[in-house]
């Protein structure tokens, strides 16, 4: 693996492979000293050019467990629409010499275009309404813990699909690991087409929300009213929101999820995320060590060996913040 | 250097197939009737064509404004290296071609260029589609094609004076004054900068739905039979499209219509690594519709390969894709691409690129000519059999967006005569 752009790019054994190596990562987080020093003396640059306060937080958190040096590099998306050159950010960031750019970006495709101008690997961290995968990855680990795995189970994904690289990202991955999925909403919110895409759609919460193992709920962003794709926040929560009503008839094992920040009242009811069922914090919890297990999986020992140690093999020795800098670190220990 | 004999080569055009040789005159810029031996020089044209050079309907020089991106000194250059005579420049240049002291300037730097730059000029003031350009003053300085393309006239009412007002002008070379339409209608389109489909909804970029510029096609045919005026309709690029002409001009009404090379090679899935290059406006669009252009330019739909050459500079092709300009080189590659990707007899690629659009233009009788002494001498030499493979630092516009890098393609103009003068000797521009 160079770069992390879109799940697309992934088979379902990568994507597994992944979701173990978190596994093991996110034993480290509950240790006292929660932190290794498998990227010890990396560089990881988080080049957001759109704000993004938890994702950033979360692969800051993981970049610095894993023990690399972390760069912020922010630039406004504004400025890059404007005319700068993506072209010269990325090679000025490129020639200081780093080993991992996490770029978020209003502009869907941006990371894959910076792909071209450096020789770091490139994690996308969300680009416009293309991909999320991070979010993606996150999101199986948390219902992988909850129900075992994905194979077989029913998930809805309800709201505004088109412009959500969350969605497109889970749909990739939720398909891949063997899940039926219903897209719910109204039209003016699916994509233009989705006939490759492998899932359902329904444009009635109300059929689908007593049958599905998770319910996912995305964002409603107040901005998209001025566009015509719905008449209003009341109408939109009346139809699609996910009631106290419609939560009583959710079963009692399935899963909420929302990859946040909720407008409760709009998409969700302030008690119904609240409710037992609801996994949103879990969902934030594995970001960190998602995040630590692709970062590895770009930056780590034996990135470009196909002989690498399998990730079963990997021995999780504690960091001692009083080893030497020279101390060779023993390939595939970390 | 006055008179160039050109030997050896099988000259075609609307008279049909024949041996040369053919001799030209720059003083008088007309074929001559001259013995061979006597001209001032020869130029070998062994196992090539002789055709009329090719008309370009659709080039963006950017003119002034944008100097950095392409100048009529470099288009023109990429234009004669093309194997064409004659291009339209189009008016969305800053300041826009909307007046007289802006045709005017164009017209001055157009001299010295390597082919006749032939201006259209902006159908609204500003191309902002509220009011007529001084449409009359700007015929009398040669002007015979109006457009605002890079964007369509959303009034309908205002389209259909802007006809009505330009069938009333008359030019002093009897040309017809036509208005030239981007189809497109902003409020559909708006968002959108790629075909909306598949792709568009895989790559999470906003799509301009076909029917965005089926929507205007029809309005246009509509107002053509309303008006009786001749509409010509640039870069169709949807099945749809094509298949409204196609019973336009079944039904009678005056329309013409273009399409580019690349809407006859490319699709919607160039776009899916993101690279801007492939981004252009009407966006490339499916296989289907491919087809569809395909076919039109074989029945006779099609009057006219035009290139919608739009040369951008290397910085702003660099940002996101739905950041980045849209457009695309053409100049440089029209020919071999209509010659390698398309099925047809050679008689109809100099009809699609040639005569017809001379016509179209209102430059019929100057350029796309046949080719007998006392006609222009507006001449290209090809070697139809020459295996090339594009490559964008060897082009001749100041821009590199050319999203045919790398292919290979048969068919290399050789020579190019303009008004007698060659301009293109063995694949070299001349000055």
């Amino acid at each position: 693996m160079r770069h992390l752009l879109s799940i697309a790019d992934l088979s379902a054994d990568e994507l597994v492979e992944l979701l173990d190596l978190a596994e093991s990562f996110d034993e480290i987080q509950h240790r006292s000293i929660p932190k290794v020093p498998a990227l010890r003396g990396k560089t990881v640059v988080m080049a957001f050019f759109e704000d993004s306060t938890r994702t950033r937080t979360s692969f800051d958190l993981a970049a610095r467990r894993l023990s690399a040096d972390v760069v912020n590099f922010s630039v406004s998306s504004s400025s890059t629409k404007k005319g700068e050159s993506l072209r010269d950010t990325v090679e000025t960031i490129d020639a200081m010499g780093v080993q991992a750019i996490v770029v978020r970006h209003s502009s869907s495709g941006a990371p894959r275009q910076i792909c071209e101008w450096t020789r770091a690997s490139v994690v996308n961290a969300g680009d416009g309404w293309h991909q999320h995968p991070t979010q993606a990855l996150l999101d199986c680990f948390t219902i992988r813990r909850r129900l075992g795995g994905l194979q077989g189970r029913h998930i809805a994904i309800c709201g505004d699909i088109n412009h959500s690289r969350v969605a497109r990202s889970d749909v990739d991955a939720f398909v891949k690991l063997g899940a039926r999925v219903t897209l719910v909403g109204p039209r003016t919110l699916l994509p233009d087409r989705w006939d490759d895409w492998g899932v359902d759609v329904s444009h009635d919460l109300d059929e689908v929300v007593s049958e599905v193992d998770v319910m996912y709920l995305l964002r409603i962003q107040q901005e998209r009213l001025g566009d015509a794709l719905f008449p209003s926040i009341r109408e939109y929560r009346t139809r699609w929101g996910l009631t106290v009503d419609r939560a009583r008839r959710l079963q009692p094992e399935a899963l909420i999820m929302h990859p946040g920040p909720m407008n409760r009242g709009v998409e969700i009811d302030p008690e119904v995320a609240d409710d037992g069922r609801s996994v949103v914090l879990d969902q934030v919890a594995a970001g960190v060590p998602i995040r630590m297990a692709v970062l590895y999986r770009l930056m780590g020992p034996g990135q470009f060996d196909d002989n690498r140690a399998t990730v079963g093999d990997v021995e999780l020795a504690p960091a001692s913040g009083h080893e030497p800098d020279n101390k060779p670190l023993a390939q595939g220990v970390i | 250097m006055t008179t160039v004999a050109i030997m050896g080569a099988t000259v075609v055009d609307e008279d049909g197939e024949r041996a040369g040789p053919v001799v030209v005159d720059q003083s008088t810029k007309q074929v001559v009737e001259l013995d061979p031996a006597q001209a001032d020089r020869e130029l070998d044209a062994t196992g090539c064509i002789l055709v009329p050079a090719f008309v370009d309907l659709h080039v963006h020089l950017r003119q002034p404004g944008n100097e950095a991106a392409e100048t009529i000194e470099t288009g023109s250059r990429a234009a004669a290296l093309g194997g064409y005579s004659a291009v339209v420049a189009m008016p969305n240049t800053t300041p826009c071609m909307d007046s007289a002291a802006v045709v005017t300037e164009v017209l001055s730097w157009a001299e010295s260029a390597l082919c006749h730059i032939k201006p259209s000029a902006a159908i609204t003031v500003g191309r902002d589609g509220h009011a007529l350009s001084p449409m009359g003053e700007l015929v009398e300085l040669g002007v015979r094609m109006f457009t605002d393309d890079g964007t369509g006239v959303q009034d309908a009412q205002l389209m259909r004076r802007a006809l009505e007002y330009a069938g009333s002008l008359a030019a002093d070379d009897g040309a017809e004054i036509v208005l030239s339409q981007h189809c497109e209608v902003t409020a559909l389109s708006q968002g959108g900068v790629m075909h909306e489909g598949a792709w568009s909804a895989r790559l999470g970029l906003g799509g301009q739905p076909a029917e965005a510029e089926e929507l205007m096609v029809m309005r246009d045919i509509a107002l053509s039979r309303l008006t009786g005026q001749r509409v010509h309709v640039q870069h169709l690029s949807t099945a749809g499209s094509v298949e409204m002409v196609r019973r336009a001009k079944a039904e009678g009404h005056p329309v013409t219509a273009e399409a580019t090379p690349h809407h006859f090679t490319l699709t919607d899935a160039c776009c899916a690594d993101y690279d801007t290059v492939f981004k252009v406006h009407p966006p490339l669009r499916t296989d289907s519709d491919v087809d569809a252009v395909r076919q039109g330019l074989a029945d006779g739909t099609i009057d006219a390969i035009a290139t919608d050459h739009a040369p951008h500079t290397q910085d702003s092709k660099e940002r996101p894709f739905d950041a980045a300009p849209p457009g695309m080189l053409g100049l440089e590659t029209a020919f071999a691409l209509a010659n390698t990707e398309l099925d047809l007899p050679l008689a109809k690629l100099l009809e699609l690129m040639s005569t017809r659009p001379a016509w179209i233009a209102g430059l019929g009788g100057r350029h796309g000519c046949p080719i007998r002494p006392g006609q222009p001498a507006n001449l290209t030499v090809i070697d139809l059999d020459h295996a090339w493979t594009v490559d964008r630092g060897r082009l001749a516009s100041l821009a590199v967006n050319t999203p045919f890098h790398g292919r290979k393609v048969k068919g290399r103009i050789r020579h190019t005569i303009y008004e007698g003068e060659p301009v293109v000797i063995d694949g070299k521009a001349t000055r």
